[in-house]
């Protein structure tokens, strides 16, 4: 194939990278100057923790804090090493965060799948969204939480009632957003699909769902979070393992570097399952500018 | 046989205070096949409305469009649209948006490509299949969005202001190039300005609206050679005849158009 260069623009074609020009020679690159902030940032946020942490430490140690009611910093770190090595009364703690982790994964996929299709659907069908809004705007303001107590009690204490309550809280942010950004989509698009050629069925596909993924994406990464609650409470609500059920029996021996534990470990997960889902993004919004990247600032 | 026809068409549009507000009124319009026909207008006087008549995008309120002969009921696939903002899709690919038509239509994905390549080339974006949309310019879109119409052969074309929001120089050099695809496949144009000299460069014929609610309020042949350069068209002593003659007619009407935009303003404030 001949190549013809452009000619007419005089744009330049090469603007992949758009943090800044690079100047060769003109002192230190910038990529080394990025380099030595981010060494600096971790540094200074590592230094952060070990002060909080130490300040908690001390305070109990001059009996400011009362370690029964408040826990401290050695002994969390003396049950996770237990949990570990030796394992949590209630088996291996691996097993109990396999169960957690099936829970919410399960409930996140399923919630957010039913939570995209429906929007999408009541976005783009007048009639649907006319019949249904009302409904689904009165489920989402009764607190959802209390569901978990009913499915506790109708699918017993196996993760079949952790998983649906964990979809339950997931569906409706996904939904509204689904929903909001199957309407918020560019008429003009639209429109030029339509000339183009597309059914009803190809622009639903080709254009409202792609547009419509900035907004979902959005909303996913709050909603792994509450996946993650929907089984935690579901497992203290009821259940025979899991990290829930692992901080309610802490709770209930007074045990409250074990609760804590449980939150870090919880914590963990959730921020590995943050980075997945902006690995998600980024890859599903790659045809964005680069500097519109959500969560690109966080970094 | 006529390529488009609008007969005393009226569109009336609802407006957010339940009033209406009228677009055009009892506008007649005829466009010949392969003829490239550009409509000019004050702001606000309905130019990019009998656009999306004739694309069946709308339906007039009275009167008629048609197309072919037949009367305009719905969009239909033998009609290209280019739109005054970028309508190209920014999660496809440059060379997976041109294909978009084809693949629509039902064409297999791999001759769906290969098509696409072929009219890249004739815009001279080989190379640039593979680019997102935001890597290009405003230029390079146009040139996207042109062949993305244009692969489906669409025996109409309608535009709507579309180099609008291009320098002065890529909008004469993208002219240019406009007539050149158009001279391939010759579709009935309707190309929507408010630009009077790149109307009579591009065109056959000039059609002038009057301030809204439009209406047609004077028709004039362009009689220059093609093929033409619309980069120096300008300097022929006969466009500059024609430019007078037609901003005669307009000018009354752009005159008008502002002094209304100017009392609103002053009711307003």
């Amino acid at each position: 194939m001949i190549d013809t260069p452009t000619r007419t623009d005089g744009t330049s074609h090469g603007i992949s990278t758009p943090t800044g020009p690079p100047a060769p020679g003109a002192g230190r690159s910038p990529r080394a100057q990025a380099r030595r902030r981010r060494t600096l940032l971790s540094g200074s946020r590592f230094t952060i923790i070990v002060v909080l942490l130490g300040v908690w430490q001390l305070c109990v140690n001059a009996k400011v804090v009362d370690p029964f009611f408040w826990g401290e910093p050695k002994g969390v770190w003396a049950d996770l090493y237990e949990w570990f090595t030796v394992g949590t009364s209630q088996g291996s703690l691996a097993d109990q965060i396999v169960v957690t982790l099936e829970e919410a994964v399960l409930g996140f996929v399923i919630g957010s799948i039913l939570g995209v299709v429906c929007g999408i659907a009541l976005g783009r069908v007048r009639l649907l969204s006319e019949l249904f809004a009302p409904f689904l705007k009165a489920a989402n303001s009764i607190p959802r939480i209390i569901l978990g107590s009913i499915f506790t009690v109708a699918f017993g204490f196996g993760i079949q009632s952790n998983v649906m309550l964990a979809v339950v809280l997931v569906f409706f942010g996904v939904f509204f957003n689904a929903f909001q950004g199957a309407r918020e989509v560019d008429r003009n698009l639209i429109a030029n699909a339509r000339l183009l050629g597309a059914s009803r069925w190809q622009v639903t596909r080709d254009v409202v769902l792609p547009s419509a993924f900035t907004w979902i994406l959005a909303s996913l990464h709050i909603s792994f979070g509450f996946a993650l609650i929907g089984a935690l409470v579901g497992e203290i609500l009821g259940a025979n393992q899991g990290l829930g059920l692992l901080i309610r029996s802490s709770q209930n021996n007074f045990d409250m570097n074990g609760v804590l534990a449980g939150m870090v470990l919880v914590a963990v997960i959730a921020l590995a399952a943050e980075a997945l889902i902006t690995l998600l993004e980024r890859r599903l919004l790659r045809w964005r500018p680069p500097q519109t990247h959500g969560g690109a600032a966080v970094q | 046989m006529a390529a488009i026809e609008l007969r005393n068409v009226t569109k009336k549009f609802a407006t957010a205070d339940g009033g209406t507000y009228t677009a055009l009124a009892d506008l007649s319009l005829t466009v010949e096949d392969g003829q490239f026909c550009a409509v000019v207008g004050p702001t606000g006087c309905g130019k990019s409305t009998t656009l999306t008549l004739i694309s069946g995008l709308e339906q007039p309120s009275r009167g008629d469009a048609f197309v072919h002969d037949k009367p305009v009921r719905g969009i239909d696939t033998g009609t290209g649209f280019v739109f005054q903002q970028d309508a190209v899709f920014p999660w496809k690919s440059v060379l997976d948006n041109v294909a978009a038509g084809p693949i629509y239509r039902g064409h297999s994905r791999t001759e769906a490509l290969k098509l696409a390549r072929d009219w890249l080339r004739r815009v001279g974006l080989s190379g640039f299949e593979d680019r997102w949309i935001h890597q290009l310019s405003g230029g390079m879109r146009k040139r996207v969005a042109l062949p993305q119409s244009l692969i489906n052969q669409p025996s109409i074309l309608l535009m709507d202001e579309p180099f609008s929001a291009l320098d002065v120089q890529t909008r004469s050099i993208m002219s240019t190039e406009l007539l050149h695809l158009w001279d391939q496949t010759k579709p009935a144009v309707v190309f929507v300005t408010h630009d009077l000299e790149e109307a009579i460069a591009l065109a056959d014929k000039v059609v002038v609206l009057t301030a809204g609610p439009g209406t047609v309020k004077a028709e004039f042949e362009i009689d220059l050679p093609r093929p033409r350069v619309v980069q120096e068209i300008r300097f022929d002593p006969r466009f500059t005849r024609l430019y007078e003659q037609i901003w005669e007619a307009l000018r009354t009407e752009v005159a008008e158009a502002y002094a209304r935009t100017t009392r609103l303003q002053e009711v307003a404030s």
